[in-house]
């Protein structure tokens, strides 16, 4: 029984188990013999049929995709739709299906809500793709993403006509066109602020600040003040994922270079992009940023600065109406304010965000998505959206509504951002660009790599990707 | 996917004994009645490690169409997928962390499982809530319990706190890779455990009784009698779980993310190139992956000699 017996084999899928197994199955069926050669003949068929259905599927895939080329312009199918959308940090998305799904019960919209972490959302977006599946009608695409969908033809072209495109603010809207053709419709729009302890800084008496400079002589102010002892200076998102890619865009924005100039040649070993990342690293060496904040996500960060440990944090506005809450989840509520992000010699510029909305090629109902992309996307219900979420609405007009202003004091401030707020760089491998920021900013932040190295490596890397057209 | 799969090693010929020739007319019956299963296992296993096989080597260039900003993709045939990947020196660090997973989750498994099949062997009190307790984390799903220890290695969170210390799991480095081998020891050393005691319930009593008598020390029952004993079912849970972890994924993906040199696996390689619509280096990888896992086995199996039909401990005649 010890003994081991010499001839072995691998366990799954061998031969063996099958022999094993039937040899279980004809025993069993010993009571009730049948004729030799029906089982396989009927189990030939089968396979036969799955074989043909899989092939007829295929075909059958490629053939629709090929018909109705026409998109949801023409489309006249309604019916059911889903939205696919990445984690909803604010909880208020469903309330807003459930107004249209009130309004049109037979064209009900579910909402599938995907991970929190962009490159996770996309990699999801992409499988579908790439399976032709119909799972996902809308999609609720990062501005970055559109360029790479639509050279794929994942996504359809949409009317802009049709659209109040006239309304918006112009960059905004242009990270849903490519190619002169507009394939994604603004959702919301996002630029980076700088939240700030506004208690603390006039104890210290102490301003918002415009440049790095001032942000950490305030933050020396800040610690040596009782309460202030060891509090967190600076925090933005750092993880190596997407969200580093951004506040590094924005460093080297901030700094007066770019990451990708307009001609798309990669501007990463410039003196200004050295000269933001250096922020950044030296942040990390000299305490100004904790050291946790290497591994912070959006979350992460808003948890530190709710609960008190970060004096300004380089955020999102969604962390407005979170931070702002009453109910006993932030510590900080009432206590804080809003500039614009600072930069190497004044204020800085923030990398643009947001969500785009477009349908999916492979979409059932395109008539229907189509409808629901015009009622999510209109202007009362961007208004709706930044009173409950406090997401920045693409719209100009309601920047200036003073009611608007008086609820959300930092409308201005965001308005500010966004008109001097730059893209990230237009490529369709995408993957592949911010894979290459990624990989060397990540190096120069932990200390592994210097900052002229991590800059020569990205400029080769993120050169490469960008010519991969 | 398929990748994981090994091939099938040999030829059963050698699992039916000679008596079969004394039903010799049952034969045809026999393979009759097999080969609706050989199909489907060719259609679920073959078809797939093939056209795997067969995009390894499709090589696809694109271009974008000036005009509508469509992608144009040529494809052709060749080794160029196969070149990039062994030139580039993305090839070796995922082979070391997959490596290195197997080794070191794998040996920490094997000590705490058998411990865990000690303690669950032993007659005493509440022994069914100990051994119901052991399950649970083999009872949970591999993306689940990432996300549990994710929390759990939080820069706030509990390891921290009970460390006392800030520590960086999810960063790169060290301790990420430890955090995964962490993970996963929790999560499946109960698993071999659950082997390692099925193993241990049919030695017989009486082999103990013996040792008694003949006044042996615990330890020298243990090494002696135990361990020999157990040996088939505990060679069988270890190739098992190489296998497995040799084509982690979930784990380090779920609890430290993606692009982490210190985790990444040759599975998240192949994913990542993947997701990076690159699909036939994507397929290389799977398959210099495949072939890896595929020799580890084998030497695994020419070494020890696991067991896996259960022969070697029924005496047919």
């Amino acid at each position: 029984m010890s003994r081991p017996t010499q001839g072995l084999h691998l366990p799954m899928n061998s031969e063996e188990d099958t022999v094993s197994s039937s040899r279980i199955a004809v025993g069993a069926g010993q009571g009730r013999p049948k004729p030799p050669g029906a089982r396989p003949v009927r189990a030939a068929a089968v396979v036969a049929a799955v074989m043909c259905a899989s092939v007829l599927s295929a075909c059958g895939g490629s053939d629709s995709s090929d018909t109705d080329a026409g998109g949801p312009e023409k489309s006249q199918d309604r019916g059911p739709i889903t939205l696919a959308s990445g984690k909803d940090t604010t909880g208020t998305l469903q309330g807003q299906l459930d107004r249209w799904n009130k309004q049109h019960p037979d064209q009900k919209v579910t909402l599938v809500e995907l991970p929190e972490s962009a490159d996770q959302q996309r990699q999801q977006f992409i499988q579908n793709a790439q399976t032709k599946s119909d799972t996902y009608s809308v999609l609720n695409l990062d501005p970055i993403w559109v360029a790479e969908f639509a050279a794929n033809q994942w996504i359809d072209e949409l009317p802009a006509k049709e659209f109040p495109l006239d309304k918006m603010i112009p960059a905004v809207v242009k990270t849903g066109e490519y190619f002169g053709k507009q394939y994604a419709v603004p959702f919301n729009t996002n630029a980076g602020l700088l939240f700030y302890r506004k208690d603390l800084l006039d104890k210290a008496g102490a301003q918002p600040p415009t440049t790095w400079d001032e942000l950490k002589q305030a933050c020396e102010k800040v610690r040596k003040l009782p309460e202030g002892k060891g509090i967190g200076c600076y925090a933005g998102q750092f993880d190596k994922y997407e969200g580093l890619t951004v506040n590094f865009s924005e460093a080297v924005a901030s700094a007066g270079g770019s990451v990708v100039d307009d001609k798309g040649k990669a501007t990463v070993d410039t003196e200004a992009a050295k000269k933001g990342l250096q922020f950044l690293a030296d942040g990390f060496k000299d305490g100004t940023i904790p050291q946790q904040a290497s591994t912070y996500k959006e979350e992460d960060g808003r948890r530190d600065f709710q609960s008190g440990k970060l004096l300004f944090h380089r955020q999102w506005p969604y962390q407005w109406t979170l931070a702002n809450a009453k109910d006993g989840s932030s510590e900080v509520a009432g206590k804080f304010g809003v500039a614009a992000l600072p930069g190497l010699d004044g204020p800085g510029k923030s990398s643009l965000g947001g969500l785009d909305l477009a349908v999916s090629k492979f979409a059932k109902n395109k008539a229907t998505a189509l409808d629901f992309i015009k009622f999510f996307s209109n202007e009362a219900n961007a208004r709706t959206n930044l009173k409950v979420t406090s997401a920045a609405p693409p719209y100009t007009d309601l920047y200036d509504d003073p009611a608007l202003r008086k609820q959300f004091p930092y409308l201005a401030t965001l308005k500010e951002s966004l008109d001097t707020a730059t893209p990230r760089p237009v490529v369709v491998h995408y993957g592949d660009a911010t894979a290459a920021i990624q990989e060397s900013a990540a190096a120069a932040l932990s200390g592994s790599k210097s900052v002229d190295d991590a800059l020569a490596d990205m400029q080769k890397n993120l050169s490469a990707a960008v010519a991969a057209k | 996917m398929s990748v994981t799969t090994p091939t099938p090693v040999r030829k059963t010929t050698s699992s039916r004994p000679a008596r079969s020739s004394r039903r010799a007319g049952t034969a045809g019956l026999a393979a009759a009645l097999l080969s609706p299963t050989l199909l489907v296992l060719l259609l679920v296993i073959g078809y797939p490690v093939v056209a795997a096989l067969r995009l390894s080597f499709q090589v696809s260039s694109e271009s974008i169409d000036p005009d509508t900003g469509f992608k144009v993709t040529a494809t052709s045939y060749g080794a160029d997928n196969y070149a990039s990947v062994f030139s580039d020196d993305r090839l070796l660090r995922p082979w070391w962390n997959t490596t290195s997973f197997a080794l070191a989750s794998v040996t920490l498994e094997v000590l705490i499982g058998v411990a865990m099949a000690l303690v669950m062997h032993r007659a005493f009190r509440g022994r069914a809530l100990v051994r119901a307790a052991v399950l649970v984390p083999w009872a949970i799903p591999t993306a689940i319990s990432g996300m549990l220890w994710k929390w759990i290695f939080n820069s706030q969170g509990v390891a921290n706190e009970i460390l006392g210390a800030q520590v960086l799991w999810s960063s790169d480095g060290f301790q990420a890779w430890l955090s995964v081998v962490i993970a996963d020891t929790w999560k499946t050393a109960p698993f071999i455990g659950l082997l390692v005691l099925a193993g241990l319930q049919i030695i017989p009593g009486e082999l103990y009784e013996a040792a008694r008598v003949d006044g042996a020390s615990a330890w020298r029952v243990f090494w002696r009698i135990t361990l020999p004993l157990v040996r088939p079912a505990l060679v069988v849970a270890v190739l098992f779980r190489l296998l497995d972890v040799l084509r982690m994924f979930d784990l380090p993906y779920v609890l430290v993310g993606p692009r982490k040199h210190s985790v990444e696996t040759l599975s998240m390689i192949a994913f990542d190139e993947m997701t990076n619509l690159r699909f036939g280096t994507a397929a290389a990888y799977a398959t210099v992956l495949f072939l890896y896992v595929a020799v580890v086995a084998l030497a695994f199996v020419k070494l020890f000699g696991a067991d896996l039909i259960g022969r070697g401990t029924r005496s047919e005649t």
